[in-house]
């Protein structure tokens, strides 16, 4: 590994770990101008992490310790989920010891731990919580599969900074398998999230929470690390969503420093578009009834599979 | 990689996921009105991509072709089941489909077993178009199973309609499309077909005042 | 080439004049004189192909070999009596009160524009016509199907509209796949599709894509004809409809969707060598045969019997095509001409008979020699000619099949004359006692029009001790054509 590498390597988990609250920011920023009210400041995620950092933490007496290491081992899974998703250059050294597949294990990881520490301490929210994450993640975690598999068969790797480079660098052509796929992604990444049509962030309300639910119990630094690893985890499928289907503009290599360097504004650009859909659908739709999300990642998985067939048949 | 394939080929690769797209789309569409309108653009991803076929290869009978599309199946058809829901008022007719998952599902295997059966003409197809027949034969069978999973009136004829759109597709893919004198008389058909039915429908509905099909499994084998 | 204009204007400029003046008190007599021109036509065309032989017209666009000479001639002669019976017939229908004015209109509209689509399929050169106008026939009967606007004729056009739709659109697939691999020998201009361009190319055609667009094209087509298990709609149909049309779809209809098979089994057989064809028309044949005869039993509709005792007829007809050999397809093509003529003859009489008892209903008809024997007379002397009793036409076509499938299909014999025993059983045990059985019923005062059954019984009659030469000669060239 060359120190250049390392250097990219490091710049970019920074890049991640550091904008990823201001990611989160904008997009509340955007649904409350979308919603006619006034937004609160862009830079609030900042403050509330911060604040609950300083915090003391309270937990409750019956906690075992997987409630206590599950935001770390949460937010660790989110940083090493950010360690591999290429987003100013390719030049990732730690991307060649996981691929996409080992990428969806860390999310699936990161679910397993939330949940469990959800069950921990025995609330009926927690309980209920989970078990709601477990069946949204059961059905959401195949399509992203299948969408990842659709950009590995088109790039032939299923390393992501070999698909960036694949895809960046090609003629410009029309892939209908890969329209499907961003369809099928966004709303798997909807469903991921936590975002409205599948559950809100915004909301506390028992009958319709989802993830909110399982953190209620957590207080302080725990929250704090669990709200900055949910913005991480946006921030995550973001830059995977800018690497299969827009990439152009991502560095290749991590030597061409300009270049790298040249990327952060593309970036800066295409997280804040994508950060105004976002707030645009989640403004536009209504929050579906828990019942209703298998048809909807239902869906996302019949895209993400019609986009594989179509791909191999169509050889696009 | 796409790279080696001329733009329109490009395009009309598009057009056909669209179809089938759509196709998919028809298949889990509960509301009459939504299902109107998808047909109406099925029928546009038809024309559009026929009219693409014919400036890619420059067989100008396929603007024709796609002109016939176009007035029949994106204007004239929809604006007559538009109406023929209006004056049977119909209009919010939801559909109670139970299970839209498992038909996705066989859907998606009726998608594989027409991408298979299409592999080994498409093979001894010499236009650019032929991948796309696998599609085209699998539109058609996911509005065969359109049909089959309708218990109304109205949405079974689209799914029939919807048939026949794929079979268009087919024949441009294969072939580059039939001979016009055949096309125009397929689009006649296909009109007074329409037309026909819509008599049909007010004479189901005088005579059960709904236009469930339920109505219409009285006859049997032994009787 | 002005015969065939004629043939196919005539019944054309009268479905419009029809459409116009249908409901007046003369329309009746304006169809049967339109159905009269058009047979007149047809035998005129008839004779000069006896005289110049076949003939290739208008742009390649239609021609007249052998194989469909007689069948023009057959639909435009029975489409004429079918007119003549159903003169009487419709009147008396309307003072029962079952029919308005403006569907008699419909019904005479229809009927002329129904013998236009058929003799349109039979004439044409063009595969994509052919497909066209059998489509257009489904269209043009659909409605009178469902004339009566009752719960079951509703019932038995919507099967018949859905069921014919879906399966045609089966056969405009098979006819893509056809075109696609005559396009690659013949070019994309027009000829590609052009029955007699193919016909000389066809040992050139791609096998794979044939054997598929034949699978598609039977499919397809059999739905028409009626081959079990597409047959659903065809019970219903004929039962639900009034009595000419149900006269016309089994005498005619199914002839030309059986036609257009047999065309496309001889482009396939000439591409394709490993008999699939042959294995598939003789599977569907016999399947058809069997079942029909099974269900002919448990019938308590008259027309209905009928309409199974067609089925089974039909898959005679497509067993002995698909046996195939000069002996089997000459048999093919009279049973086709026998039973048309017969089938017929029987709806005439069955209708008759239903409309004087004001039922359809087997148990509730009897005594018909005691009410009127000529119609009596008239259903029995065509249920026995339909069953297969020498001296009848239909006797001489079953015999030559089974002797022929006795030699090159010993081993669906068995099936063929179990299914035969079977059907003659179940027939004649309810046809005889609605014949003779006994009545309270008083003989009614009006005679019916049974000139076209006796007619047609004469024909079949006819067609049993001695076939014309030039019929004979045309059965063995189209024999041979077909292969």
């Amino acid at each position: 590994m060359t120190a250049s590498a390392f250097l990219s390597q490091l710049l970019q988990l920074g890049v991640a770990l550091l904008l990823a609250p201001l990611l989160a920011g904008w997009v509340s920023q955007c649904r409350a101008w979308l919603q006619n009210k006034s937004a609160p400041s862009l830079l609030l995620p900042y403050r509330t992490i911060h604040k609950l950092f300083i915090k003391d933490a309270v937990v409750a007496h019956n906690a075992s310790p997987i409630f206590r290491v599950a935001p770390y081992i949460v937010f660790g899974a989110m940083c090493c989920a950010a360690a591999i998703v290429p987003s100013l250059s390719t030049g990732l050294p730690f991307a060649q010891a996981a691929d996409t597949i080992a990428l969806v294990g860390l999310f699936a990881l990161a679910r397993v731990f939330i949940a469990l520490a959800a069950m921990d301490i025995g609330t009926a929210f927690g309980s209920l919580g989970a078990r709601r994450e477990m069946f949204v993640g059961f059905l959401a975690e195949p399509a992203l599969l299948m969408v990842l598999f659709t950009a590995s068969l088109i790039s032939g790797s299923t390393s992501l900074p070999t698909i960036v480079d694949s895809l960046a660098h090609r003629d410009l052509a029309i892939y209908p398998s890969l329209a499907f796929a961003g369809v099928a992604f966004t709303m798997v990444s909807l469903a991921e999230n936590a975002r409205i049509p599948v559950d809100n962030p915004a909301t506390h309300l028992e009958l319709t929470m989802i993830h909110e639910a399982m953190i209620l119990e957590y207080s302080a630094r725990h929250l704090a690390l669990i709200e900055w690893a949910s913005a991480l985890k946006l921030f995550n499928y973001s830059c995977i969503g800018i690497a299969i289907f827009v990439p152009f503009g991502i560095a290749a290599g991590s030597d061409d420093w300009a270049a790298i360097l040249g990327a952060a504004p593309a970036l800066a650009a295409k997280l804040a578009i994508g950060g105004f859909v976002l707030a645009l659908i989640e403004t536009l739709s209504a929050k579906m009834r828990i019942f209703r999300a298998p048809e909807f990642l239902g869906t996302a998985f019949l895209l993400a599979v019609l986009a594989m067939l179509v791909h191999l048949l169509l050889g696009t | 990689m796409a790279a080696g394939i001329p733009f329109y080929a490009q395009l009309i690769n598009l057009f056909a996921a669209v179809l089938l797209l759509i196709s998919f789309a028809m298949l889990a569409q509960r509301r009459v009105l939504s299902l109107i309108d998808l047909f109406a653009a099925q029928g546009l991803a038809l024309a559009l991509s026929t009219a693409v076929v014919g400036w890619g290869t420059g067989q100008s009978h396929l603007y024709w072709s796609a002109g016939v599309t176009l007035t029949l199946k994106v204007f004239l058809l929809p604006f007559l089941l538009y109406r023929l829901i209006r004056r049977l008022d119909v209009k919010w007719d939801v559909e109670p489909l139970i299970n839209i998952p498992t038909t996705m599902l066989v859907g998606i295997v009726l998608v594989v077993f027409a991408f298979n059966l299409a592999a080994p003409i498409s093979n001894l197809s010499s236009t650019v178009t032929r991948s796309t027949l696998g599609i085209a034969i699998a539109s058609v069978m996911l509005s065969f199973l359109m049909m089959i999973t309708r218990r109304k009136a109205i949405p079974q004829v689209i799914g029939f309609l919807a048939m026949e759109n794929g079979l268009f597709f087919a024949a441009t893919s294969a072939t580059y499309g039939m001979p016009m004198v055949v096309e125009l008389g397929i689009a006649l058909d296909v009109l007074v077909g329409m037309l026909i039915l819509g008599v049909f429908f007010f004479q189901i509905r005088e005579q059960f005042d709904s236009l469930d099909l339920k109505h219409l499994e009285q006859l049997r084998e032994d009787e | 080439m002005i015969e065939i204009l004629l043939v196919l204007g005539i019944p054309l400029a009268g479905g419009i004049v029809l459409a116009l003046i249908g409901e007046r008190g003369h329309a009746p007599t304006v169809n049967v004189a339109t159905s009269l021109l058009t047979f007149l036509a047809s035998l005129a065309l008839t004779a000069r192909v006896i005289r110049d032989g076949p003939l290739l017209v208008l742009d390649q666009q239609f021609f007249v070999d052998p194989f469909n000479v007689f069948l023009v001639a057959l639909t435009a002669f029975v489409g004429f009596t079918t007119s003549i019976f159903s003169r009487p017939y419709m009147r008396i229908e309307h003072e029962h009160g079952k029919l308005t004015p403006a569907r008699l209109r419909l019904y005479h509209s229809m009927y002329q524009l129904f013998n236009f689509t058929m003799l349109v399929a039979l004439l044409t050169n063009n595969m994509g016509i052919l497909w066209v106008a059998m489509e257009a026939a489904t269209l043009t009967t659909v409605l009178l199907v469902s004339l009566y606007r009752t719960p079951a004729s509703l019932e038995a056009a919507w099967k018949y509209f859905i069921l014919c739709g879906v399966g045609i659109a089966q056969a405009l697939f098979g006819t893509i796949l056809l075109y696609f691999a005559a396009e690659k020998l013949l070019g994309a201009e027009g000829g590609a599709l052009l029955w007699t361009e193919l016909n000389a190319v066809k040992g050139g055609l791609e096998p794979t894509v044939l054997s598929l667009a034949f699978v598609f094209l039977l499919v397809g087509y059999g739905t028409k004809v009626g081959l079990v298990p597409l047959h659903n709609w065809l019970p219903d149909a004929h039962a639900e409809g009034p009595t000419p049309v149900s006269a016309v779809l089994s005498g005619l209809l199914l002839n030309v969707a059986l036609y257009a098979v047999v065309r496309c089994k001889v482009l396939v057989e000439g591409a394709v060598h490993n008999g699939m064809a042959k294995m598939l028309m003789m599977g569907f044949g016999l399947l058809s045969v069997v079942v029909a005869a099974f269900l002919l039993s448990r019938q308590k509709d008259i027309k209905r019997l009928f309409a199974y005792s067609s089925i089974e007829h039909m898959g005679i007809i497509t067993f002995a095509f698909g046996m195939g050999g000069p002996i089997a397809s000459y048999a093919g093509l009279l049973h086709m001409t026998v039973h048309s003529l017969t089938k017929s003859a029987i709806f005439f009489a069955v209708g008759h008979a239903a409309q004087k008892t004001g039922t359809q209903l087997i148990d509730s008809i009897r005594g018909l020699v005691t009410i009127s024997p000529s119609i009596g007379w008239g259903l029995a002397i065509g249920t026995l000619a339909i069953l297969g009793m020498p001296p009848f036409g239909v006797f001489a076509s079953e015999f030559l099949i089974l002797t022929t499938a006795m030699r090159e299909q010993p081993w669906a014999t068995p099936f063929l004359l179990l299914a035969l025993g079977i059907a003659f059983a179940a027939v004649f045990s309810k046809v005889q006692p609605m014949v003779f059985g006994e009545t309270t019923a008083r003989r009614l005062p009006h005679r019916p029009a049974m000139f076209p059954v006796f007619v047609h019984l004469a024909l079949v009659l006819m067609l049993g001790l001695w076939t014309p030469p030039f019929l004979a000669d045309w059965y063995r060239q189209a024999a041979r054509l077909i292969g």
